[in-house]
């Protein structure tokens, strides 16, 4: 109907349908992160499936490549490996199904309403990397500047997180301790 | 002179018409398709023989540097070594040990091997050699790289071993730090040349002054990239003097503990193979790929340049095995953070007021100026607090 479902696209849909299905249902937490690893990967294929190549990279690179990886290094750091959680199903799950249902239904109706009334067979426009670069550059300056300054914050930040106490007090409570 | 020119055009050009040649037999909708699985037997016949080489000029190699003989036994000189090396990986016993989890256990050195791959896809071999001409393949590269330290954790993590674990956290830490000046070293090439291309990268290189070429190892933007590429595609492959997370002394072996048979086999022809497309990669961005060093030697195949350069590095990595001492985790990370990351920073200003001085001799003196003292400066900065003494040598007697 509207992507001319393509072999292409179902097996990319069903690969990111069935990783985010895993990530919610499995029992161990790593696999539940794997499984999220696979969704992105398969969000990436559909990326590549639109010609938008930078797009498709970038989400491989940033999310395969370092989301993941802050995720399961948060999973091992504060939990432990190796515990299954135990799955029992929450009491107000009806309701959680009807709010579901509902915002399901929301967003189909928001993606029907917003394609054209004819698909037409033009060809698509090539997006090269250089025009996105040129767009960065020139309409999108300020964004750019403001995501590299929120990207110093969180590198401050986890600095400071991760700093061993300071050496004054270090070598207060030593000469303190030989008193 | 013509009939000599076009031998030595087809010599360069031999894969291609022999690729072009077996897909004539097939009809024309099916073509395509050929041509790829052609390119991709290539690919897959090529490269693992490769590995099949390195391994018996490394351990010869290190042998020798250790002063003793290395393999001699099987074969002339050894050379069949990566047979019997083979053969003992297939018949070992495949050993999981009971706690651990398997599925993600036996996925790790596949997602390692295709992810390494996936890597080759877009290196320029030849002229017109490379299996996919992206608008982003240095993009793709990188991203696909990415994707190994996953296949390194997950081989940690799911073999349920404390070494194995520390090992994988190690090799993950590590990885992660040096990609960003991996990145940021490739960018200056990717700056001056305009696109994300390999193959436009390799052309934009393939110029001559006289007989020199317009390589970018040999401007002074070039050559620090270029070094400071290489020292990063060491910490990214875990490669000597890099190799904490897998060193034999400290942590048994590392992630790959608990793997035995082909699967270590694997991870072993992941880890090589990953060693070659990174080094494939320096060669494309900054050694001009398969172009000639001198513009008299232009008429030798371009692939064959290529797998020249690729054999000169293999056996600069395989040196600096033999040299230098490993790295402790705190001094692998401090490099990667203090020195490195700074000194590619200053690396993109540098190109970037190289593009913008304009041709003649004071572009060359004033970047190659600015890049030794902020190279003095900040190593001198950085060792003021380390009070190391003179250095004083043991020999055995």
């Amino acid at each position: 109907m509207t992507f001319g479902c393509s072999i292409a696209f179902l097996l990319s849909a069903a690969l990111t349908v069935a990783g985010a299905l895993a990530a919610a249902l499995l029992k161990n937490l790593v696999h539940c992160a794997l499984s999220l690893t696979v969704t992105f990967a398969g969000l990436a294929l559909l990326y590549l499936q639109l010609d938008a190549q930078f797009a498709g990279f970038a989400q491989i690179l940033v999310y395969i490549g370092a989301v993941a990886i802050l995720v399961v290094f948060a999973i091992l750091l504060t939990r432990g490996a190796g515990i299954p959680e135990y799955r029992g199903f929450s009491s107000s799950w009806l309701l959680g199904l009807i709010i579901a249902a509902a915002i399901f239904a929301l967003f189909g109706w928001a993606v029907t309403k917003s394609l054209p009334a004819q698909i037409t067979a033009s060809a698509a426009p090539a997006i090269t990397v250089q025009s996105i670069g040129a767009a960065l550059m020139s309409s999108y300056v300020l964004p750019l500047e403001i995501v590299a300054v929120l990207l110093t914050v969180a590198l401050i930040g986890a600095v400071i997180v991760a700093m061993p106490e300071s050496r004054i007090t270090k070598s207060e409570t030593r000469t303190g301790g030989g008193q | 002179m013509s009939q000599q020119a076009s031998f030595w055009n087809n010599l360069d050009q031999v894969f291609v018409l022999l690729q072009h040649r077996i897909a004539g037999y097939f009809p024309v909708w099916l073509q395509p398709v050929v041509e790829t699985i052609l390119a991709v037997v290539g690919i897959v016949a090529a490269f693992p023989g490769i590995f099949a080489l390195t391994t018996v000029l490394e351990r010869k190699g290190l042998g020798r540097m250790q002063n003793r003989l290395g393999p001699n036994r099987v074969g002339p000189l050894g050379i069949l070594q990566p047979v019997a090396d083979g053969i003992k990986s297939l018949t070992k016993e495949d050993i999981v040990p009971l706690s651990a989890d398997a599925a993600v256990h036996f996925l790790a050195p596949v997602v390692l091997v295709i992810a390494v791959f996936m890597g080759f896809a877009v290196l320029p071999i030849g002229r017109n050699m490379v299996l996919a001409n992206l608008d982003a393949g240095l993009l793709f590269f990188f991203a696909i790289g990415a994707s190994t330290e996953l296949s390194i954790f997950m081989a940690g993590w799911s073999s349920r071993n404390k070494y194995s674990l520390l090992g994988a956290m190690r090799a993950v830490a590590q990885m992660i730090s040096y990609e960003v000046p991996l990145l940021l070293s490739s960018v200056v090439a990717v700056m001056i040349t305009g696109s994300l291309s390999t193959v436009k990268i390799v052309e934009a290189q393939s110029g001559f002054t006289g007989i020199f070429p317009h390589w970018y190892v040999f401007t002074p933007w070039g050559f620090a990239g270029f070094v400071l590429f290489v020292i990063a595609a060491l910490a990214e492959t875990n490669r000597s003097p890099f190799d904490l997370p897998e060193g034999e002394s400290e942590l048994v072996a590392g992630y790959f503990t608990e793997y035995s048979g082909f699967k270590f086999a694997l991870f072993f022809l992941g880890e090589y193979l990953g060693m070659f497309s990174i080094a494939g990669f320096a060669i494309t961005l900054f050694l001009g790929g398969w172009g000639a060093p001198l513009s008299v030697l232009e008429f030798v195949p371009s692939w064959a340049w290529f797998f020249l350069k690729l054999l000169a590095a293999i056996a600069f990595f395989i040196w600096l095995r033999g040299t230098l001492p490993r790295l402790r985790q705190d001094q692998l990370m401090n490099f990667a953070w203090k020195f490195m990351l700074p000194m590619t920073l200053l690396n993109l200003v540098v190109a970037g007021a190289w593009r913008f001085l304009g041709d003649g001799w004071p572009r060359w003196v004033i970047c190659s100026v600015v890049l030794l003292a902020a190279y003095v400066l900040l190593g001198r900065v950085l060792m003021r607090n380390q009070n190391l003494g003179a250095r004083s040598y043991r020999y055995a007697d």
